[in-house]
């Protein structure tokens, strides 16, 4: 039945084959009108081997001359992220702005901020896949590796902060296991919710988005040159020969993996938002938290998206892959995961009025007009009017404005946290223990710092490995469909 | 060119397309083989059928890990709040599935993941460290852009002229190529 449809599509008016009798014999196929003919996926009918060899030659071929200062600098900023961490460990955490009554600052912002940026990864890797969206091929694997290292970011704020490192990580409330009094870590709490979520969050990111990359791997080892290529890419690659039989398996596989990874997406930034949301704290304690951090989460992780991956296609010359129907799909999703953000601001307002505790009230009132006023309305320049640019076709298909924008959206979701974070914890129920919360040079270099961890691994990855899955774009190439003419199809079956 | 010194792994057809090797494989299906298989450099929709593969088991080992997560979340956190050392926290119930549901969440999606990519490596015998299609050199272009039948030399219909005759003239094969083990 899909053979003759897709014949009939590539023959238009084409007699039917077969005449059973049924009146009328002959069908009228029109062609679609031209508007609502969709863009092509890869750009001027690349070839399947032109595919290979520009995604491949990416980690094969020397890296640009722009690779190496990036690299240093981005390495530079990892190793003074870790020298600080090393400050703190081994000073305390005094060294950090933080104190009574804001307890928690930019440490859990920083952790909020990262692994909100990696929800992106995980809704293009799963999500679209179960939605059918083809588009997400082009951009799936860097996307992916983008959630990794935001993880691997995300992961060591809530570590640091405890301060004494060892309590948390041994007989602590991170791992399953009794402290020295023989108490076991309490489950009541979500944060420890938390570390369950966040830590399989990682795992099965990691699991995903390796099993993405065998077949990859496999192309890697049957094109490498020198021995070490040919072993670690073999190594890697399992053995994998393209075989359809494992084809078959590994296709139910991935497609499990999107359907666990997509519950899994949802449930880890609900979780986060638990850790405010179960508190007792004005400003946290609302049943908005969920699906307000999961939007938000997939509004900034596209940011970052764009952010990387707007240079990567230039520099590299993959305009062909990641064409601009790609930027203009996930401007889309922007606009409207940032719409839902601007919503949940607004209906955070109105329950705080409507729902008549005077705390609440006074929480939103001095989160708006009160000593953060600056970090709040720099949250909603960024968060709920920087996204309503996307509603003109002409400004999403612009690359260098989408970049600029994507920036502005992530500068606006790291505000929206520390917002949340610290107007609430700054100022609570009892008017003598208020406060106001300034970083110290260590909290603002330590987060400075994360950054440089995030690109040299992001660097890294496209040094070595395949930005962009190359078995999965063939796939939905028309040179892939068997019933298509650049397949092979003769005419019609 | 088959040597009576070295055993045979079997004879590979090389192709072109997409169409074209799957045609080749519908004929091999009804010509009854059973120890063949088709190489090609992504998942052709349709393959499964034209091979007559049943559909993969796989989703019975990531049912088997999610609920040996779910189960093993449960379990743990009634052990450790309730049995082991049971201690009042703010008043709540020692253990209740409603606070233990989170985690037991996580780990069932943690597990069935666990299960899924084990038992899809299972199911296609891997990590493998040696296979002799590795060796060939026409070979290296099914993870690029060419598709490829092997019909292996234990299938009971293997014999190898007319199989070879049979990759070549009836599949339209481009190419045929003796492997050896």
């Amino acid at each position: 039945m899909a053979t003759a449809a897709a014949a009939s599509h590539h023959n238009p008016g084409k007699k039917g084959s077969s005449d059973s009798g049924i009146v009328p014999p002959v069908l009228k196929v029109y062609d679609p009108p031209k508007e609502l003919e969709r863009e092509p996926l890869v750009l001027n009918n690349r070839s399947l081997g032109w595919i290979t060899d520009s995604i491949a030659g990416i980690c094969e071929n020397p890296m640009p001359k722009w690779w190496w200062p990036v690299f240093v600098m981005s390495a530079g900023g990892m190793m003074l992220m870790f020298s600080l961490v090393a400050y703190l460990i081994s000073t305390g955490v005094g060294v950090w702005g933080l104190n009574q009554p804001a307890d928690w600052a930019w440490d859990i912002t920083n952790f909020v901020f990262w692994i909100g940026i990696g929800h992106a990864g995980t809704l293009i890797s799963a999500v679209l896949f179960l939605l059918r969206q083809k588009w997400r091929t082009s951009i799936n694997r860097a996307a992916e590796a983008m959630t990794l290292f935001a993880v691997a970011c995300a992961g060591i704020f809530p570590v640091v902060h405890t301060g004494r490192v060892w309590f948390a990580l041994y007989p602590g409330f991170l791992f399953p296991v009794p402290n020295a009094n023989a108490i076991w870590p309490q489950f009541r709490s979500p944060l420890l919710w938390d570390v369950f979520a966040v830590s399989t969050y990682g795992t099965v990111s990691l699991l995903f988005w390796y099993v993405g990359l065998i077949p990859d791997l496999a192309t890697l080892r049957d094109r490498a040159k020198t021995l070490i290529r040919k072993f670690a890419y073999g190594l890697f690659a399992l053995g994998w020969t393209n075989s359809n039989r494992h084809w078959s398996n590994y296709e139910k596989a991935y497609l499990i993996f999107a359907g666990l990874s997509t519950p899994l997406v949802l449930s880890v930034h609900s979780i986060v938002s638990f850790d405010f949301a179960v508190s007792q704290v004005p400003g946290w304690h609302t049943t908005i938290f969920p699906p307000y951090f999961v939007a938000g989460a997939i509004f900034s992780g596209f940011g970052m998206v764009l952010t990387l991956l707007i240079p990567m296609r230039s520099l590299f010359g993959l305009e062909d892959i990641i064409t601009k129907r790609h930027i203009e799909l996930m401007c889309k999703v922007i606009l409207a995961t940032g719409s839902i953000v601007g919503y949940a601001y607004g209906m955070e307002f109105f329950i705080a009025w409507y729902g008549g505790s005077p705390y609440e009230l006074y929480a939103f009132k001095n989160r708006a007009f009160g000593p953060y006023a600056w970090a709040y309305w720099s949250m909603i320049t960024c968060n709920v009017i920087s996204p309503h640019l996307f509603w003109s076709r002409k400004l999403r298909t612009w690359p260098l404005f989408v970049w600029f924008v994507s920036i502005v959206v992530n500068i606006g979701m790291w505000f929206e946290r520390f917002v949340i974070i610290v107007t609430s914890l700054h100022r609570d129920y009892l008017p003598s223990s208020w406060g106001y919360f300034t970083p110290s040079w260590v909290d603002v270099f330590t987060f400075v710092g994360s950054f440089g961890l995030f690109m040299t691994l992001f660097l890294l990855f496209i040094r070595f490995l395949p930005a962009i899955a190359i078995s999965e774009v063939k796939a939905v190439t028309p040179q892939a469909d068997p019933h298509h003419p650049l397949g092979g199809a003769k005419g019609h079956h | 060119m088959s040597n009576s010194s070295s055993r045979p792994h079997g004879l590979l057809a090389e192709f072109e397309t997409p169409a074209a090797v799957m045609d080749a494989a519908i004929l091999c299906r009804d010509a009854g083989f059973s120890k063949w298989d088709v190489y090609t450099p992504f998942p052709i929709h349709g393959m499964d059928e034209a091979m007559g593969l049943r559909k993969s088991p796989v989703g019975w080992f990531t049912f088997a890990g999610g609920c040996t997560g779910f189960f093993t979340g449960m379990t743990m956190i009634w052990f450790m709040n309730k049995f082991d050392y049971p201690l009042v926290v703010g008043g709540k119930p020692l253990f209740t599935p409603l606070f233990a549901f989170p985690v037991s969440y996580e780990m069932t999606i943690l597990l069935g993941a666990f299960g899924t990519l084990f038992g899809m490596l299972f199911l296609n015998r891997l990590p493998r460290l040696h296979n002799p299609l590795l060796r060939v050199e026409r070979f290296k272009r099914a993870s690029n852009d060419r598709f490829f039948i092997c019909i292996e030399a234990a299938d009971s219909k293997y014999a190898s002229e007319a199989t070879r005759q049979f990759l070549a003239e009836t599949c339209h094969a481009t190419a045929v190529e003796y492997v050896e083990e």
